[in-house]
C-alpha cells in the first residue's frame, strides 16, 4: 500500500536538478554551564524536491537539532559553527531574522512531535489554523471557510465544528491532524515531520502517515521525517540518513540501507528494529526457552501450573457528569486468562483498551468489581493486610518510566535494599551481599550502588528498577509498558535481559504494552484487548499468523515496516 | 457558569456567619475593659458606668452579646460607636477612601509588575533582569513603614512633588504616593511572578510551534506567551486586592489617609466591639467577592478549567 502512495524519486532524474534543502558539514554547539556541547558535527544531508527523506537515530543522536537548524528554531543555546544550510539556491545559514519569519510556514512547514504539548491550550484549534494563514498572507475574506477546508484536508471529520473547540477537546490522534494541518496550511515545499506520530497508538499512527503521505504527494512537498523507528523510516521514506552522537554515519536509498548497513551502528540498529527484527529473535528464543522448560521440568518435575489466573475480571469506573451525577464506564470487561509458571503473557492494546487497569487489579492496588484474580491457587479478594503483605513479595512490578519510579533522593543502594529492609531480610551485611548479586544479575558494577539515579542513563535505570523488583525472589513480574520509554538497542538489551533472567530463575511475566513488534520478542500467549474486552486470546505465533479478529489484523498491519520484502 | 457564581454567593453565608463570630470573640477576649478606655481612664459614677454597659449589651454574657448583634444586622443595624455615631455612616466614609486607595494601588503594581516582569522574563540574564530583580528584593526586604517615610519624606517634603499627607476628603491626586507606597511590595512580587512565569511559558512546546508557523516575534510574544503567562498572575492579583483593602492599616497610617485602616486601628484600640466586627465583616464579603471574580477570570483565561 505504501508503495502506491510514495512519491516518484527524483534520484535518477537529471543531475542539474537543483536540491531544495542541502545541509553541508553542518556542525551546532550548545553552551552550557558545563562548557560548549558538540550537538551536531559535520552533517549533511540533501532532500530533493518531492523527496522523503529520513532522518534515523536514538534519542540524543542530533537529529532534530539537525532538521530545527534548518528552520532557526534552535534553542537559545543554540548555535551553528560551521557549514551551510541551502534552501533553494539561497543559504539560509545566518540569515536574519526577517528572512527565516519569510521563509516559516509558506516555504518550510513544521509538524512537531507531541501533539499534547504543541498546541497552545487557551486558543481554539481554528484560530491557531487561521493565525498560520494570516501570517502568511493567504487568510483572504472567506478565511473561516479556508481553515474547515485545511482541517477536513487533514482528515479531521467535521472540520468546520471542530474549529471551535479547544485542544483539551480533542484527541491525541485529532491534535496531530490539526497540527499537520497548520504545518501543511500554507503549502510549503518542504515539510519538517519531528516524530510525528511516536506519542500515538500504532493504527492511529497508522492512518496518520498514510495520510500525510497522500497529502505532500498530491502537494508535491517534501518531507523531512525525523523519527526514531527503522522500520518507519524505511517505508516512508526514499532515502534514510543515519545518525550517531552528532554524526551522519550512513546516507542512502532506504531498501539498500536495510539490506547493506555499512556502518557498524546501522548494522546494530537493523538488527535491533524491533519491528523488522521480531520474528528471527522470536524463533530463536522459542527453541531457547523449550530446552529451558524441559530442563526445568526435568529437574523439579513442576507440572504446568497456572500460577496467576483472572477470571471474568470487570472494573467500572463512576465518571462525574457534575451536580452529583454520574455515569458507569467499564474499564476492564469480563476478562479471563491464565498464565502459566515461567512463560511470559503479553497483553496488548491501544491507549484506553484497560490493559493497565488489568495490571493494577493484579496487583492489588486497584479493586475489582467483579470478577477474580487467583494467585498460586489462591483467592485475591478479601485478604488480610498479612496475606496482603506476603503477597506482594510473590508479585513485583516494573514500571513504564525508569525516570519517574526511582526516587531521585535515595542511593541505588538503598533503591534495591529497601523491599529487603521492609519485609525483614537478613542483616546489613547480608542485604549488601544480595544487592551486590542482584546488580551482578542485571549486568550492572556492584560501584553503581553509591550511584543515584539522576547520574544513570534510561536503559541502566531501568535495570535497576528490574533489579529492586528482584530483591525480594518474586515468582511473577508485572512489567506495565516496561520498555516503551527506551531507545531501540536499549529496549533489545533489556527484553534480552528479561529472557535471560526468567530462564535462570523460572520468572513468570505478565507483560502489558502496546507494542507489538515487543511481544513477539518475548511472549509466549498473547492477549489483545480492545475497549476493555478480550478480543484475541492465544499463543502468540497463532496471533501474528493466524489472527482471528478484525482488529488484531489491523493492528498487525499498523505495525512499521510490516510490509517490507527485505 | 451562573450556577457557579449563584453557588459561591451561597457559600458567602456560612463564611460570613463563621467570621463575625470568630472576630466578635477575639475582640471580647481582649483583654481591657472598653467602658474604662470610653472614659479615658478616669473614674465615673456606678450609674452611669452601668447604664453604659447596659446600653452596649456588655453586661450580657458572650453568645447573648453575639446574637443581639446579629438580630440587628439583619435589619441593617450595624449599632452605633462608642461617641454615638451609627456605625454604618462611619464605614460609609471611610469604605471609599480605602477602595479608592486600593484600586489605585492595584493599577499601579499590575501595570508596572507585569510589564516590567514580561520585559525581564523575555531578556532573562540581561541588564534590565538583573537590575528589577535586584531592586524587587530590596522593596520586598525593606519594611513598608521605612519605606512609606523615606517615600514620604523625599517626595512629598524634599521634593514638593506631592502631598506628604492626604486631606479629609482624600481625592485621588492626593493619594497617588500613598498607593505606590501600599502597592510597591506587591508590585515586586507581581514582577517576580511575571517574569517567572514568561520564562517557563517561552520554553513550551506550542510557543516553538507558534514560531514555526512564520509568526512575527511580537504576535508570539503577544498572543501565545502573554496570557498563558498572566494566568498565575491574574490569581495572585485577586487576591491581593483583598489584602490591599485590609492590609493599609500602616500606609493609612503614615499618610493619614481617613480609610478602613485608620478606622478599625482607633476601634481595636477602644475596644469597640460593633466597628471591629462590621469592618471585618465588610473586609470578608470583599475578600470573598474578589476571589470569585479571580477565579471566573481565571476560567476565561484557560479554557481547561470547568466551573462546577
Amino acid at each position: 500500500m505504501s508503495e502506491l502512495l510514495k512519491k516518484p524519486t527524483m534520484f535518477d532524474s537529471a543531475q542539474d536538478d537543483l536540491p531544495l534543502l542541502e545541509i553541508r558539514d553542518l556542525a551546532i554547539t550548545f553552551t552550557t554551564p558545563e562548557g560548549p556541547v558538540n550537538a551536531v558535527r559535520k552533517a549533511h544531508l540533501t532532500v530533493m524536491p518531492g523527496e522523503t527523506v529520513a532522518i534515523v537515530g536514538e534519542s540524543g543522536s542530533g537529529k532534530s537539532t539537525t532538521a530545527l537548524s534548518a528552520i532557526g528554531l534552535l534553542p537559545g543555546n543554540g548555535k551553528v559553527t560551521a557549514g551551510q544550510i541551502i534552501f533553494d539556491g539561497e543559504d539560509i545559514t545566518h540569515a536574519d531574522e526577517k528572512r527565516i519569519i519569510e521563509l516559516r510556514g509558506s516555504s518550510i512547514g513544521m509538524v512537531p512531535q507531541d501533539p499534547m504539548s504543541n498546541l497552545n491550550p487557551v486558543w481554539k484549534i481554528g484560530f491557531q489554523v487561521q493565525e498560520t494563514l494570516k501570517a502568511n498572507g493567504l487568510a483572504g475574506s472567506n478565511s473561516k471557510e479556508r481553515v474547515a477546508q485545511v482541517l477536513s484536508d487533514a482528515g479531521l471529520p467535521d472540520a468546520a465544528k471542530r474549529a471551535g473547540q479547544y485542544p483539551h477537546e480533542f484527541s491525541g490522534g485529532m491534535r496531530q491532524r490539526a497540527l499537520i494541518a497548520i504545518g501543511l496550511a500554507c503549502r510549503p515545499r518542504l515539510l519538517i515531520a519531528d516524530e510525528p506520530t511516536s506519542a500515538l497508538d500504532v493504527t492511529v499512527q497508522q492512518q496518520i502517515l498514510d495520510h500525510l503521505d497522500t497529502m505532500t504527494s498530491e502537494l508535491g512537498t517534501a518531507v523531512l521525517l525525523i523519527t526514531h523507528d527503522l522500520g518507519l523510516a524505511a517505508e516512508r521514506a526514499e532515502k534514510i540518513v543515519v545518525m550517531y552522537k552528532g554524526q551522519v554515519v550512513e546516507s542512502g536509498p532506504a531498501l539498500e540501507i536495510l539490506r547493506n548497513p555499512v556502518h557498524p551502528y546501522t548494522q546494530r540498529l537493523v538488527a535491533a528494529a524491533p519491528s523488522l527484527a521480531s520474528k528471527r529473535l522470536q524463533s530463536q528464543r522459542t527453541e531457547v526457552a523449550e530446552e529451558i522448560n524441559a530442563v526445568v521440568k526435568a529437574e523439579h518435575e513442576i507440572t504446568d501450573d497456572d500460577v496467576l489466573q483472572i477470571k471474568d475480571l470487570t472494573k467500572v469506573f463512576k465518571i462525574r457528569k457534575g451536580l452529583g451525577r454520574s455515569e458507569d464506564f467499564t474499564a476492564v470487561d469480563n476478562v479471563s486468562l491464565s498464565v502459566k509458571r515461567g512463560t511470559t503473557t503479553a497483553i496488548v492494546g491501544e491507549s484506553g483498551s484497560g490493559k493497565s487497569t488489568v495490571a493494577q487489579m493484579v496487583l492489588s492496588l486497584l479493586e475489582p468489581t467483579s470478577g477474580s484474580v487467583i494467585f498460586d491457587g489462591q483467592e485475591m479478594s478479601n485478604r488480610s493486610e498479612k496475606d496482603l503483605f506476603k503477597f506482594r513479595r510473590r508479585v513485583q512490578p516494573i514500571f513504564q518510566d525508569p525516570y519517574g519510579s526511582l526516587d531521585p533522593m535515595y542511593s541505588i543502594y538503598r533503591t534495591i535494599e529497601e523491599p529487603l529492609r521492609i519485609h525483614g531480610i537478613g542483616n546489613a551485611k547480608s542485604r549488601q551481599t544480595r544487592v551486590k548479586e542482584l546488580l551482578e544479575h542485571v549486568s550492572m558494577p556492584s560501584s553503581t550502588m553509591h550511584r543515584f539515579p539522576n547520574e544513570l542513563s534510561g536503559g541502566q535505570r531501568q535495570r535497576i528498577a528490574i533489579a529492586r523488583a528482584l530483591a525480594l525472589n518474586p515468582e511473577v513480574i508485572i512489567c506495565d509498558e516496561a520498555v516503551s520509554a527506551l531507545d531501540v538497542l536499549v529496549q533489545a538489551q533489556i527484553l534480552n535481559l528479561l529472557n535471560k533472567l526468567q530462564e535462570e530463575l523460572n520468572l513468570t511475566y505478565l507483560f502489558i504494552t502496546h507494542d507489538l513488534a515487543v511481544v513477539r520478542q518475548i511472549a509466549d500467549d498473547v492477549c489483545v484487548m480492545q475497549h476493555g474486552r478480550v478480543v484475541e486470546y492465544a499463543t502468540t505465533d497463532e496471533v501474528f499468523n493466524n489472527p482471528q479478529s478484525e482488529y488484531t489484523k489491523n493492528l498487525l498491519r499498523s505495525i512499521p515496516g510490516a510490509t517490507l520484502r527485505l | 457558569m451562573i450556577l457557579f457564581t449563584f453557588k459561591r454567593f451561597l457559600q458567602l453565608i456560612p463564611v460570613f456567619f463563621g467570621a463575625t463570630l470568630l472576630v466578635y470573640f477575639l475582640v471580647f477576649a481582649t483583654p481591657g475593659d472598653p467602658i474604662a478606655a470610653l472614659s479615658g481612664g478616669k473614674p465615673m459614677s456606678p450609674a452611669v458606668e452601668s447604664a453604659l454597659r447596659a446600653q452596649y449589651n456588655l453586661d450580657q454574657p458572650f453568645w447573648v452579646q453575639y446574637f443581639l448583634y446579629l438580630k440587628n444586622l439583619v435589619t441593617f443595624d450595624l449599632g452605633q460607636t462608642f461617641s454615638g455615631q451609627p456605625v454604618a455612616d462611619v464605614i460609609a466614609r471611610a469604605m471609599p477612601v480605602t477602595a479608592r486607595l486600593a484600586v489605585m494601588a492595584l493599577a499601579i503594581e499590575a501595570f508596572f509588575g507585569i510589564i516590567f516582569g514580561v520585559i525581564a522574563g523575555l531578556k532573562k540574564g540581561k541588564l534590565f533582569d538583573s537590575t528589577v530583580l535586584v531592586a524587587s528584593l530590596i522593596v520586598i526586604a525593606v519594611p513598608t513603614f521605612v519605606l512609606g517615610f523615606v517615600l514620604q519624606f523625599i517626595v512629598g517634603v524634599k521634593l514638593d512633588w506631592a502631598k506628604p499627607t492626604v486631606g479629609s476628603t482624600a481625592p485621588w491626586g492626593d493619594l497617588i504616593l500613598p498607593a505606590t507606597v501600599l502597592g510597591l511590595v506587591s508590585l515586586a512580587y507581581v514582577l517576580r511572578l511575571t517574569r517567572t512565569s514568561i520564562i517557563e511559558n517561552k520554553q513550551a512546546d506550542y510557543v516553538r510551534t507558534a514560531t514555526a508557523k512564520g509568526l512575527s516575534r511580537r504576535r508570539v510574544v503577544m498572543v501565545h506567551i502573554l496570557r498563558n503567562s498572566l494566568i498565575p498572575v491574574v490569581t495572585f492579583l485577586g487576591a491581593d486586592l483583598g489584602t490591599l483593602m485590609g492590609g493599609a492599616i500602616v500606609t493609612e497610617g503614615i499618610f493619614n489617609v481617613p480609610g478602613i485602616g485608620n478606622l478599625v486601628y482607633q476601634a481595636v484600640l477602644k475596644g469597640e466591639t460593633p466597628t471591629v466586627v462590621a469592618v471585618v465583616s465588610v473586609l470578608v464579603v470583599v475578600f470573598v467577592i474578589a476571589n470569585l471574580v479571580v477565579d471566573l477570570l481565571y476560567a476565561w483565561l484557560d479554557p481547561r478549567i470547568r466551573l462546577v
